[in-house]
Parts: structure tokens; sequence; C-alpha cells
């Protein structure tokens, strides 16, 4: 009982903060929500019992790439006024696709007979996350990595300011 | 226990909230915010369904931190892209970036 009103509560709180991420007119104050939205999703994967996953999402999404947001936008100064328009002239469409892809996936979701096990989840996951990491998915772990660095490098040069 | 169905209804709300984002935007950094919570809702997916449907087996841990490493890499370049657009355009409002615009 605990848990669901728990689940509850974190789930009102990513969607409340979501909603004012996308409407609200301040970028500034769009990315403070993000980042508690986010922050939201890390207590969902507590209670999924996906600790390490948890911890992940909060030094990457909290730390870094809210950081990177919030960098972006006092770069680019103009974009802290809050008295232009924030939405584009097809919000109404962009809200009318948005409500009917809803409407269709949780027709889906609650018409599916969804087979789920009760079985706990394992004690040790962590470490075997790490051996997986090396062991099993180690070619997509060095792809992940190549791709970090490729990206790191292209933001680099893309972003640098450039001889004249 | 909370069924498994929740998840997946606050997943595809928040994937429609940042769907709403990413198309109703003018302002290319709110885009962005929208395809962020769009990949955290997939997360959400993924973990749920590890814990439900396979828990002894870490495929759906494994596809998150791989989905969030992606996600890092697009942000990054991403936001250097709108910095760079900054930079010769004075703007990043996607309606005024229309040098491609015949």
């Amino acid at each position: 009982m605990l848990l669901q009103i728990l689940f509850i509560v974190f789930s009102i709180a990513v969607l409340g903060l979501a909603i004012l991420t996308v409407t609200v007119r301040n970028m500034f104050h769009a990315s403070l929500t993000l980042v508690g939205s986010l922050f939201g999703v890390a207590a969902l994967y507590i209670l999924l019992e996906a600790e390490f996953l948890a911890v992940v999402q909060v030094m990457v999404y909290v730390g870094a790439i809210a950081t990177l947001i919030i960098f972006a936008i006092m770069l680019s100064r103009n974009i802290m006024r809050s008295d232009i328009r924030s939405a584009n002239d097809q919000w109404i469409e962009g809200l009318v696709a948005a409500v009917l892809l809803f409407i269709v996936l949780g027709l889906v979701v609650s018409r599916t007979g969804w087979q789920t096990v009760s079985a706990a989840a394992p004690a040790d996951a962590i470490p075997a996350i790490g051996s997986a990491l090396v062991g099993e998915y180690v070619i997509p772990f060095e792809v992940a990595s190549v791709l970090l660095l490729v990206g790191m490098v292209g933001a680099i040069i893309i972003a640098r300011e450039r001889e004249r | 226990m909370i069924p498994l169905s929740w998840y997946l209804i606050v997943a595809a709300a928040l994937f429609c909230i940042g769907l709403y984002g990413a198309l109703a935007r003018r302002n290319a950094i709110g885009i962005l915010m929208g395809v962020e919570l769009m990949l955290n809702a997939a997360n959400i997916n993924l973990v749920a369904f590890w814990r439900y449907v396979r828990p002894e087996a870490l495929t759906g841990q494994l596809f998150a931190i791989f989905v969030m490493t992606v996600a890092a890499a697009e942000v990054a370049v991403g936001l250097a892209l709108i910095i760079a657009i900054y930079r010769s355009r004075e703007t990043v409002n996607v309606e005024e970036v229309d040098l491609l615009r015949g």
C-alpha cells in the first residue's frame, strides 16, 4: 500500500514537472523543472529496484545534462527573456498528436494481458551488471565509449570559436 | 506490488508530454528538452519490463544504460549545434533558422 502511494506521488511529480517543462515561457525555469522531472524518474527506478540505474540517472541527467543545458541557455542570452512567445504556430496540431498518441498507447497498455512474474529482483545486480559490461556486452560497451569520444570531439569542434 | 501497467501508463504520458514539447516549442533548447523526456519515458518502460517480466536477466537495465549513453552524446552535440547556430544567426528560434528554404 505504501509503495502504491509513493508511486502515485512520484508519478504526479514527474508528469506535472514535465508539463511545466514543455509549457513555461522562461527557458531557465524550464530547465529547472526538467531537472526535477528527471529526479522523479530516478525515484521511479528506486521503486523498480534498479538502484544502479537510479544513481546513473542522477549523475548523468541531473549532474551532466542539466549543467550542459543551463550553460547553453546562459550562452545564448536573449532566450532568457520570458516575454517572447514560447509555442510555435503548430502547437494545436502538436497537442492533438500527443493526446491521440496517449489514447492509443493507453488502450494498448490497458487491453494487453501482461505476462508478469513475481520473482524478487536479484540481490547482486550491480556486480552482475559490471561483469556483463566487460563480458557478454563488451562490444556494445566499446562502441558506446567510441561514440562518446566522437560526440565529445564533435561538440568541441562545432561549438569552438572560429579564428578569423 | 505496483501493477506493471501503471508504469507503462506513466511512461506513455511522459512520452506524449515530451512529444508535445518537441513539436510545439519554438526554442531549439526546448525541443531538445522534449526529446530528453521522451528518452526517459522509453527508459522507464525498459526497466519496468526488466523488473516484471525477466528480473533474472540484465538485458533491460543494460539497454537503459546504453540509451543514457546515447542521450548524453546527443545532448552534447545538439547543444554545440545550437551554440554554433546562435553565433552565426543571433537566434535559437527554429522558425528563424531557414537558410535552406528555397
